[in-house]
């Protein structure tokens, strides 16, 4: 099936200065009870975003007025780890974010965002932690994301992040990994016959 | 990418290079994947993706269903469903599986349990095969010499559709534990030390292979335990090569056609080893001996400590949240801790080997006043085999509450959770905020520290108990 292609964006970046954000702090468990895929970013961050009686924290990066519309979020060490509920990304996508960076991400997230267009944009750990101090320092500057050419472009440098040919190009025409595979029905076909 | 023939493999390159359907430069690699299990939360989705392409089931026969994060723990007569959407999710798994003609192990079934408890049980997991469910925790069954790892929904699709996975190799790291384990300490202790050690993000890109003569001597339920908890260290799975122990196990649940057939089988299992002096891009050593039990005090499974260990200095923000967030000081001992709550089950410690263990420390005793204790069992089989023997009445008369099967209290779905602000001693896996109910804290442990825990009403050093 047909996905929407990656654009290439500007966008400010939301600063969540944690790491070891686990699934459970993106989407908790409680929220995992639906049976289509929307709905999830209303709960995104739910108990890190919201008090008790659902007025949102003001503290909390995603309630700052400035970071408003915003479709990048900063991130730091090891995001995403725990569960492998693809909730996470539908939360983050839904909420409105197209990319993420961070120094790492969990091994079944990178897996989950991939598979629904959500870039993970991975950088050295001293140039995440960089520009979250030059987004306190202006919130409102903003960073050009190009997927063609794995470049993130801030503070009017480029950066470069590993990018995987196959996930981008995946992503870059909108393509689908069922469509893909199946395209190799024959493979697999003499896979099973070979086999026992 | 596949090894050649005269290469020295580990028993991940063998188990990988047995399954490539077909490999390319720049590509993923396609996988086959032998057993596909699936459960009520992860799946809606797939198959809806499924019929809006027009696709159907490629494999029912190597696909089974379990129904275990939301259903009810309590009588299963009355059917207390925390909520309709929770009753919805249960009832399109059913209407699912009738669709596509997948065997599903529904509420009534005797084999109705937590899916990584039922696989080995029902001798679906064996060495040299690929499994895969869409839930974290599958590298349960990494113990058998399988390669067994957790997927997204999007992938349970893919596997639904097309039998097989878009799969890049990981890199393969030993973690040799030598000697043996002192009383007391068992097989929960040497996951959290190991993943303590090498910490939460230390295993990410890597496919674990745990070895030495401490891991050989652990029953296969205390293998499942350390190989479940992998994931908490973010590596992709955890394996253990089958041996004896392991033969034995399946010999018991394994069906043959004839003696032949099983003489065959058990040849092969046999070969799912790491060749000697096979390269691992990482190596980790650990002695037996210097293995505490272990606890967790933070807001994740690395953040633990030995029981006679103090929490350490906050020396970054991560540290000072949790400690925040556990009501909890650095500095502070973690023997002598109340608890409020006490949770004895999970894909990690809800086997017969755990509630033996958690029953004989029970046994004759009553838990501390003001302490809430449930005990979960993995299965309908652990429930009965439990109850044959007698252990659900040591926990009754401790006065447990004595549950059904699922995955209850480890991920608070059901209507299980800890109240705000309240200490759990829990046998489960994840101590993450909120894991176990909003504002619930969790100390993670061994079933017998657990058990001990409900006795005192405070975590307290099982090796003084015994």
């Amino acid at each position: 099936m047909a996905k929407e292609k990656f654009q290439n964006f500007t966008s400010r970046l939301v600063p969540l200065r944690m790491d070891n954000v686990d699934t459970d702090q993106i989407i908790p468990a409680r929220y995992l009870k639906a049976t289509d895929k929307k709905g999830f970013g209303e709960h995104l961050f739910q108990d890190l975003r919201f008090n008790e009686d659902g007025t949102p924290k003001p503290d909390f990066p995603l309630n700052k007025p400035h970071y408003k519309g915003a479709q990048i979020l900063l991130a730091r060490e090891n995001f995403g780890c725990g569960s492998s509920r693809e909730h996470a990304p539908w939360a983050l996508l839904g909420y409105g974010f197209k990319a993420i960076i961070a120094a790492s991400f969990a091994d079944i997230f990178r897996n989950n965002a991939s598979k629904n267009g959500l870039l993970l944009i991975e950088l050295p750990y001293q140039d995440v932690d960089q520009m979250h101090g030059d987004v306190l320092e202006n919130p409102e500057r903003e960073a050009f994301v190009n997927l063609a050419e794995d470049t993130l472009i801030w503070k009017g440098q480029p950066y470069t992040f590993p990018n995987n040919p196959f996930t981008k190009k995946m992503l870059l025409e909108g393509l689908d990994d069922i469509g893909y595979t199946l395209s190799f029905a024959k493979d697999i076909d003499a896979f099973e016959k070979n086999k026992k | 990418m596949t090894k050649s023939k005269t290469e020295k493999r580990t028993l991940y390159d063998k188990i990988w290079d047995a399954h490539v359907v077909r490999e390319a430069k720049d590509e993923p690699s396609i996988l086959y994947i032998d057993l596909h299990m699936i459960h009520e939360v992860t799946s809606p989705q797939a198959f809806t993706g499924l019929e809006t392409r027009g696709l159907s089931v490629r494999r029912p026969d190597r696909t089974v269903a379990t129904m275990d994060h939301s259903v009810p723990s309590i009588d299963r007569g009355v059917f207390p469903w925390l909520d309709a959407l929770a009753q919805k999710q249960v009832e399109m798994l059913a209407a699912n599986c009738k669709k596509y003609g997948i065997t599903l192990h529904d509420l009534k079934s005797a084999h109705q349990g937590i899916v990584h408890v039922i696989g080995p049980e029902l001798g679906l997991t064996q060495p040299g095969k690929t499994i895969v469910c869409g839930d974290s925790h599958t590298s349960t069954q990494g113990a058998f010499g399988a390669l067994a790892f957790g997927i997204g929904t999007s992938e349970v699709e893919h596997v639904l559709a097309t039998q097989c996975l878009l799969q890049h190799k990981t890199k393969s790291m030993a973690i040799t534990i030598n000697g043996t384990l002192k009383p007391g300490v068992f097989s929960k202790d040497i996951i959290l030390r190991i993943i303590n050690e090498i910490g939460i993000g230390g295993g990410t890109g890597y496919t674990l292979e745990y070895r030495g003569s401490a891991i050989e001597k652990l029953s296969m339920e205390a293998r499942m335990t350390i190989c479940n908890m992998s994931i908490e260290a973010g590596a992709r799975a955890g394996m253990i090569a089958p041996d004896e122990t392991t033969i034995e196990y399946l010999l018991k649940r394994v069906k043959f056609k004839s003696d032949a057939e099983r003489k065959q089988a058990v040849e092969e299992w046999r070969g799912w080893k790491s060749d000697e002096g096979a390269a691992f891009d990482k190596k980790v050593v650990i002695d037996a001996d210097s293995i505490e039990p272990m606890v967790t005090w933070g807001t994740n499974p690395g953040m633990s400590v030995g029981i006679t260990g103090v929490i350490p200095n906050g020396g970054n923000e991560e540290i000072v949240g949790a400690l925040e967030y556990m009501g909890l000081k650095a500095g502070q001992k973690m023997q002598g801790q109340p608890v409020d709550y006490v949770f004895i089950g999970s894909c990690t410690n809800s086997r017969i080997e755990d509630l033996r263990i958690a029953s004989k420390i029970m046994n004759g005793k009553m838990i501390a006043k003001g302490i809430t204790a449930f005990v979960v069992p993995g299965s309908q089989e652990v429930k009965h085999k439990a109850e044959e023997e007698g252990l659900h009445e040591v926990f009754l008369s401790a006065g447990c509450e004595w549950r059904e099967p699922g995955c209850s209290m480890c991920i608070a779905m059901n209507g299980d959770m800890v109240p705000a602000g309240k200490y759990c001693a829990s046998t489960s896996n994840r101590n993450f905020i909120g894991r176990q109910g909003k504002g619930a804290r969790t100390f993670l442990m061994s079933p017998a520290m657990a058990a001990l825990a409900a006795l005192e009403g405070r975590i307290e050093d099982i090796r003084e108990y015994i």
